[in-house]
């Protein structure tokens, strides 16, 4: 009766029927949902990497129990899902004093801007949701537009903890942002381009060519700035659970949780790594481009390449977590203000050396 | 001099990079975790759990009522009350042990002249409601009946040593 030709030539048929004016924004926003999902389960798969890998530096074992669908296999892979089915389940709570419509938007605003940033992201060669001109400048926005989100938390929760947390939250991006739009500043010069795909371009030619020898102390600040940026340890005294018990978030409970706190941190993780993957690691360039002969497989584009840069950094920032005491507030001061904002524009202006000198990759299109 | 060379290893990050070589030796280390519920670790005989009133092997309760667990407990987490029973022996007619209270020191199973009181190598154990906690005569005299014979082979073992 129904073949799976006949399933999918009924699904033709409805296809068909559509419009073909409404085909283009059906595609689009069937790709935008994929990817959206791809990073929740990303998130999902990095929560419990993380718990492993803490776990593992601390010579503990991590999360072994939960099973896929209680199969004898990967024992504790489904850890994070039976975690967000109990966070789902948990009672939420609207403290009574707080500011009940921000209460509830900032984890809308957290949530929408995480995710939003995904649509530059250059994928593979040929998948990119938006191929924008102006893509650095939409994710810089993005990223601290997504900073709104932590503050109102705080602001809203009407507590003093979340006060703070958000005050600090405030103060550091505000430090880091700067430095991180400096690291940037590197990657424009070299590549030529706001648009991501054309900085991902402009870096092939083999492991030589990637940014991440010639502007690798912009690479290091970058990353460390993403970290501080993303609240992780060791930059994490928005949470500072040792002294404001959780910082922004302490009112939020169940699914508000989930959503003001877990999801977009550990979305802008994931998306920390990738940008820094695609600006000076080359995206989804090979590192074996021109060691294998041209044209074989090991030396193709492909999203693999970016998939393994995007866990090695991904390590990294679990490493960092696992070996690193938090920072002291005024230490993050320093180190923002003092430090990242005077190398980035020394290495830029030895960058600006190296161009007009025809040193680098990069002397073609100087 | 000494203040560039401070310079120079700061902005190498060569202190943090010492660090990260730890924690990534450690990643790789092999893991002591005991897979509690499924494997345990040995216990000794010696092991203060959960408390037992033992009986004699003709049924006889051998605690006397003389108190001195009660007087030797520095928790003060037992009550005794005594009277004299019907065959004119002098018995407890309650022996409740907080256990809330107790912090399993073993002093009165130190102090007990007839081995009469006896702490097991249980310790897995929980409470549902609240009162619980106390342990009344009856509940320590099932206790000792129900595991008499990990008690008494446990006290065998031990013996020579005391």
């Amino acid at each position: 009766m129904s073949t799976p030709n006949a399933f999918v030539g009924w699904l033709c048929g409805i296809w068909n029927a559509i419009p073909a004016a409404f085909h283009s924004p059906i595609i689009v926003a069937a790709e935008s949902l994929a990817v959206m999902l791809a990073v929740v389960v990303s998130v999902a798969m990095l929560t419990y990497f993380e718990r492993k890998v803490i776990g593992w530096i601390q010579v503990r074992i991590g999360p072994n129990q939960i099973r896929v669908f209680g199969l004898p296999v990967l024992k504790g892979v489904a850890q994070p899902f039976a975690d967000v089915i109990k966070l789902l389940l948990k009672e939420v709570l609207l403290p009574a004093k707080a500011d009940k419509f921000l209460f509830l938007l900032a984890p809308i605003i957290a949530l929408v801007t995480a995710l939003s940033t995904w649509a530059v992201v250059p994928f593979s060669p040929d998948f990119v949701l938006a191929d924008v001109d102006a893509g650095l400048l939409y994710v810089l926005a993005l990223t601290s537009l997504g900073v709104y989100g932590v503050i109102l938390a705080g602001w809203a929760s009407n507590s003093k903890y979340a006060m703070l947390g958000a005050m600090r939250s405030a103060a550091q991006i505000v430090a880091y942002e700067i430095a991180m739009g400096f690291a940037l500043v590197g990657v424009l010069m070299a590549a030529g381009s706001l648009n991501l795909t054309d900085i991902v371009r402009a870096q092939a030619g083999g492991v030589t060519h990637w940014n991440l020898l010639w502007l690798f102390p912009l690479m290091v600040i970058y990353f460390i700035a993403g970290v501080a940026e993303t609240n992780r340890a060791p930059f994490d005294v928005v949470e500072g659970e040792s002294e404001i018990v959780a910082g922004f978030h302490v009112e939020y409970s169940g699914a508000m949780f989930a959503t003001v706190f877990a999801l977009p941190e550990y979305a802008n993780m994931i998306l920390i790594a990738t940008l820094t993957s695609v600006m000076f690691l080359g995206g989804w360039l090979s590192p074996l481009e021109g060691i294998t002969p041209a044209g074989s497989l090991l030396a193709e584009p492909s999203f693999l390449w970016l998939f393994l840069k995007i866990c090695v950094f991904l390590f990294i920032y679990l490493w960092i977590r696992a070996t690193f005491p938090r920072y002291r507030y005024d230490q993050i001061m320093r180190l923002g203000w003092k430090v990242f904002i005077p190398l980035t524009i020394v290495w830029l202006v030895v960058e600006c050396a190296m161009v007009t000198l025809g040193v680098g990759p990069w002397s073609a299109h100087g | 001099m000494p203040s560039v060379k401070n310079l120079a290893k700061t902005l190498l990050l060569g202190e943090l990079l010492q660090g990260l070589a730890v924690t990534f030796r450690y990643l790789w280390k092999p893991k002591f975790t005991v897979h509690y519920p499924f494997e345990k670790t040995p216990q000794s005989v010696r092991y203060r759990g959960l408390h037992a009133l033992r009986r004699y092997p003709n049924g006889e309760e051998r605690c006397i009522a003389c108190k001195l667990c009660e007087a030797v407990c520095p928790a003060l987490a037992i009550t005794i009350d005594s009277d004299v029973s019907e065959d004119g022996t002098r018995r407890t007619t309650r022996y409740d042990i907080d256990l809330f209270k107790c912090i399993f020191c073993g002093f009165c199973e130190e102090a007990c002249p007839v081995d009469a009181i006896v702490e097991t190598r249980i310790h897995e154990y929980h409470m549902e409601n609240r009162g619980e906690n106390i342990m009344t005569k009856d509940k320590l005299l099932a206790v000792g009946d129900r595991f008499d014979a990990m008690i008494t082979a446990d006290k065998t073992a031990d013996a020579p040593y005391r």
